[in-house]
């Protein structure tokens, strides 16, 4: 019996809810070891009683053997069990070494930060395990994919043995995904042990020897990846067969909706980042955009929306001048937007769902008449839309932070598709869900596009980008480079367009 | 979750008024007075007669304005420190109307009550843009504003209102909320009508944030100015307008005190602290309209009582200031206490 850490019959109750019913986990030493289960199965929340955030009402948590009680995160530093959250926490103005640091110190004699000593011990494990981490860059200046790493060397640094990672590819690209999962291998190289939380089975047929499996807050069992495939996977964790493959007609392309003449968009840092980009989606066609993060996308979204000033070029919808209208008008125009950043834009967390379900349409009937707001009328609209989507939530009066993270996108996905735009933009719109409701999410894209709707999809993943779309738009350097047929290209093709080589098939009329 | 947070809420205040009178009580005993004496004094001088129930009321009036007035804006993501600025130029406008304008008491109160609810607002106003367009922050702007409000109000005063006195002549008897019929009723106190505006502020308070779309908007930006904006709402809008909302329940407050209660303005060497009370007051009572209704009583008891406790029992009325002041940490410290309760609730079971 050599497990490292064994959470046996775990049991967690929230208000209305039970998060973990009798769920067991052991983890070997060396392992890496999946947790694989719908959105609101209780993944992260077994996670943070392992991390001491929460108090479990029964169940028994064994440190190599030994029963302990780990009532808060330094205990289970302590214990020797590290978090990799999906939100970092990182103090931006810092370098990574401060971040590092921050709460243990070292001292030199005379009592001040040795600040020296602490760089090179973070350099030393950083090119242990290939990270590539700058131990004195700021926080600030760095991607999102090397701010997982600085997390991943704050547990290192804190002496982990066991690490935890819920849902860190979500918010990676492919390349930082590959390099991600070589450094998971290498860690379990050195002895440590982790604990893998993520919705791509792919990912978890690759590197994982072991997957435990949660369906509705109910431990379903552990198997060994040698000896299943990823179908198996996804019927033990949805209870039914998936389809992966979705199924659509071919699109009937009208009119024009949305017409985009030569913007130029500026990034945060005020240099030009969107230039000249040309770019038509029709009525009854879903257009992907497929890029590597980094060349204009966000800003792209943000121009069309209201979000950020277009600096040059036009953005027409409908035939109507767009360009430069406030969100307000945009919206009420016919455009709606999954935002690629759902705490950041798409929730008030502290608002209940059913608040943020009208969150654009609070002031309108009949959620309000002569801005006295109707409680009844918006908290029934909530009822309707979670019950459609599947949001799962104890009640829509539940506070939006409350939920589960797949769940909170399934709220805004239901809001904005529920208002059945004349154009849906969609970024990222199936990041953190299960392999389940993106099926769904799928299907309801392709149901507004046969309503004869637009759609506008942008995804780092070119599985869906080649699932979903009908024409593809390949975006470099700010503008698009090619566009093509999903039935006429492959990854392969589509990753060369993406690196900016304009041999195949660029400049093919749009 | 829900539930038992709004429990924790109602109790965490509830349970530091106890612990800050036991303290208290701690204190008076070691520095060798009767606390049983002490308390009783106070209970006498806050409800004693008809007399000082009547002053309780009447200092507890601007206090629910003001504790109004910063947990608005607490509400909607701002701290407002400048409710002592907007009450003093509440009550310096609210006097000046009453003062200069000759009209029938239909239209000369309401101008004057309004003219103050203006005034503060104005005074809101200045912070709410600095911070909308400039991104300055409201503390240090309202504290500025303070020191601003007092030394103009004191010139016009001086120089504008009277010539080079420390008091206005008093308002016209039409600007008044000074009613013969309440006074004679509490054996001639100052008790006025401003009671009835406060209790109306505050439903008026609970009104807009819960059950507008005004309301829900400030809120929503007071927590996600990213979500707001991408929902359409006008942030810096939505700042401005939430500063005056409050600048104008803290100009209330003033009006209060120069129709009600002075029926004039007097030069004033320091603030009133009715602005700097109403911080207290407000997280006493948990940033909620009718909590805040109920810390003001509770502050206009303490206040008016400790007026009796060195008369009635030899204790200074320092120490209810001391004891105020424990209630206040006891709030702020609400995590212990929160601690302490659970664990109460846990033993129980
Ligand atoms: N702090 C909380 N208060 C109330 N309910 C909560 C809280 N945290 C989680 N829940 C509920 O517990 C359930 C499990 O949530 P959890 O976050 O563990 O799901 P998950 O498996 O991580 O899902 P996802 O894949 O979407 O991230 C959900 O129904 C959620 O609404
Ligand atoms: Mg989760």
């Amino acid at each position: 019996m050599d497990y490292v850490i064994e959470m046996l019959n775990i049991r967690k109750e929230f208000p209305g809810i039970v998060a973990n019913d009798n769920i067991t986990i052991q983890l070997k030493k060396g392992e890496i070891h999946a947790l694989l289960g719908e959105n609101g199965a209780g993944k992260s929340t077994l996670m943070n009683v392992l991390f001491g955030l929460y108090q479990p009402e029964k169940g028994e948590i064994r440190v190599k053997g030994e029963p302990v009680k780990i009532t808060n995160p330094n205990i289970a530093n302590d214990l020797g069990i590290g978090m990799v959250h999906q939100h970092f926490m990182l103090v931006e103005p810092f370098t990574v070494t401060q971040n590092i640091i921050l709460g243990k110190e070292p001292k030199t004699k005379i009592g001040s930060i040795n600040l020296k000593k602490a760089e090179r011990e973070i350099q030393e494990l950083s090119d242990r395990y290939g990270l590539k981490v700058d131990p004195t860059a700021k926080i600030r200046d760095i991607s999102v994919g090397m701010q997982q790493r600085v997390e991943i060397l704050k547990t290192l640094y804190r002496g982990a043995e066991v690490l935890i990672f819920d849902e860190p590819t979500a918010v990676l690209t492919p390349q930082e995904i590959t390099e991600l999962l070589e450094i998971m291998r290498s860690l379990v190289r050195e002895g440590k042990s982790i604990i893998l939380i993520t919705h791509k089975l792919k990912e978890i047929m690759e590197v994982s020897d072991r997957c435990t499996v949660i369906r509705k807050g109910k431990g379903i069992g552990t198997v060994n990846i040698a000896d299943t495939n990823v179908d198996e996977l996804a019927s033990l964790m949805v209870g039914r067969e998936v389809s992966f493959k979705t199924d659509k007609k071919p699109a009937e392309p009208k009119e024009a909706v949305l017409k985009i003449n030569d913007l130029y968009v500026k990034d945060a840092r005020k240099v030009n980042i969107v230039k000249g980009l040309d770019l038509e989606v029709r009525a009854g066609e879903i257009v992907g955009i497929a890029g590597i993060d980094g060349n204009g996308q966000s800003e792209l979204i943000e121009a069309i929306t209201g979000l950020a000033k277009a600096n040059g070029g036009q953005i027409l919808l409908n035939n109507k001048d767009i360009t430069n209208k406030s969100p307000r008008k945009v919206t009420e125009s016919g455009v709606g937007h999954i935002p690629q950043d759902r705490h950041k834009y798409g929730l008030v967390l502290d608002y209940s769902i059913g608040e943020n379900i009208v969150l654009q349409t609070y002031y309108q009937k009949p959620y309000s008449k002569n801005t006295i707001l109707k409680p009844k009328e918006i908290f029934n609209k909530a009822e309707e839309l979670i019950e459609l989507y599947d949001v799962r939530t104890p009640s829509v009066y539940t506070l939006a932070r409350a939920l589960s993270g797949g769940n909170q996108q399934k709220a805004i996905i239901a809001r904005e598709i529920d208002r059945s735009p004349d154009l849906l933009i969609a970024a990222q719109p199936t990041r953190g869900l299960d392999v389940g409701a993106i099926e769904f999410i799928h299907k309801k894209l392709i149901e507004e596009r046969d309503k004869g709707k637009a759609v506008l999809l942008i995804s780092f993943e070119l599985d869906e980008i080649l699932d979903v779309s009908d024409r593809i738009a390949v975006m470099f350097d700010g503008k698009i480079v090619a566009n093509v047929k999903p039935e006429e290209t492959d990854e392969n093709e589509l990753g060369l367009l993406m690196a900016g080589s304009t041999t195949t098939k660029a400049g093919e009329s749009k | 979750m829900t539930s038992n947070n709004k429990f924790m809420t109602f109790m965490i205040p509830v349970f530091s008024v106890f612990l800050g009178l036991f303290v208290g009580a701690i204190i008076m005993i070691i520095s060798g007075y009767n606390p049983i004496e002490g308390y009783a004094a106070l209970w006498r001088g806050a409800f004693g007669d008809a007399y000082t129930i009547g002053e309780t009321i009447r200092r507890t009036t601007p206090l629910i304005l003001t504790g109004l007035a910063i947990a608005f804006a607490f509400r909607t993501g701002l701290f407002n420190i400048g409710a002592e600025g907007q009450v003093i130029v509440g009550w310096l406008a609210s006097v000046w109307v009453g003062i200069a304008i000759d009209a029938p008491f239909i239209i000369h109160l309401p101008l004057a009550i309004l003219a103050g609810a203006i005034a503060g607002g104005l005074w809101g106003f200045v912070p709410g843009l600095l911070k909308a367009k400039l991104g300055v922050h409201e503390v240090i702007v309202t504290i500025m504003m303070n020191y601003i409000a007092l030394h103009v109000s004191n010139n016009i005063i001086r120089s504008v209102l009277t010539d080079h006195a420390t008091k206005t002549e008093n308002i016209a008897d039409t600007a008044s909320l000074a009613s013969d019929f309440l006074s004679n009723m509490t054996l001639n106190s100052r008790l006025h009508y401003g009671i009835l505006i406060a209790l109306f502020a505050a439903v008026i308070m609970w009104f807009i944030i819960q059950r507008t779309t005004i309301g829900y908007e400030l809120k929503a930006v007071g927590f996600n100015k990213h979500a707001s904006k991408y929902a359409g709402m006008k942030v810096g809008k939505n700042i401005i307008l939430s500063m005056v909302i409050a600048g104008g329940f803290a100009g209330l407050a003033g009006a209060m005190e120069g129709l009600g209660t002075f029926g004039n303005i007097h030069v004033m060497s320091g603030f009133t602290n009715l602005g700097f009370d109403g911080i207290a007051v407000a997280l006493l009572g948990a940033n909620n309209p009718f909590g805040v209704v109920m810390a003001a009583f509770l502050f206009g008891t303490l206040k008016e009582g400790a007026n009796e406790m060195p008369t009635g029992a030899g204790v200074p009325t320092e120490l209810v200031d001391i004891i105020i002041a424990l209630i206040i940490f006891f709030v702020a410290s609400s995590y212990i206490i929160r601690w302490a309760l659970l664990r109460f609730k846990k033993e129980g079971k």
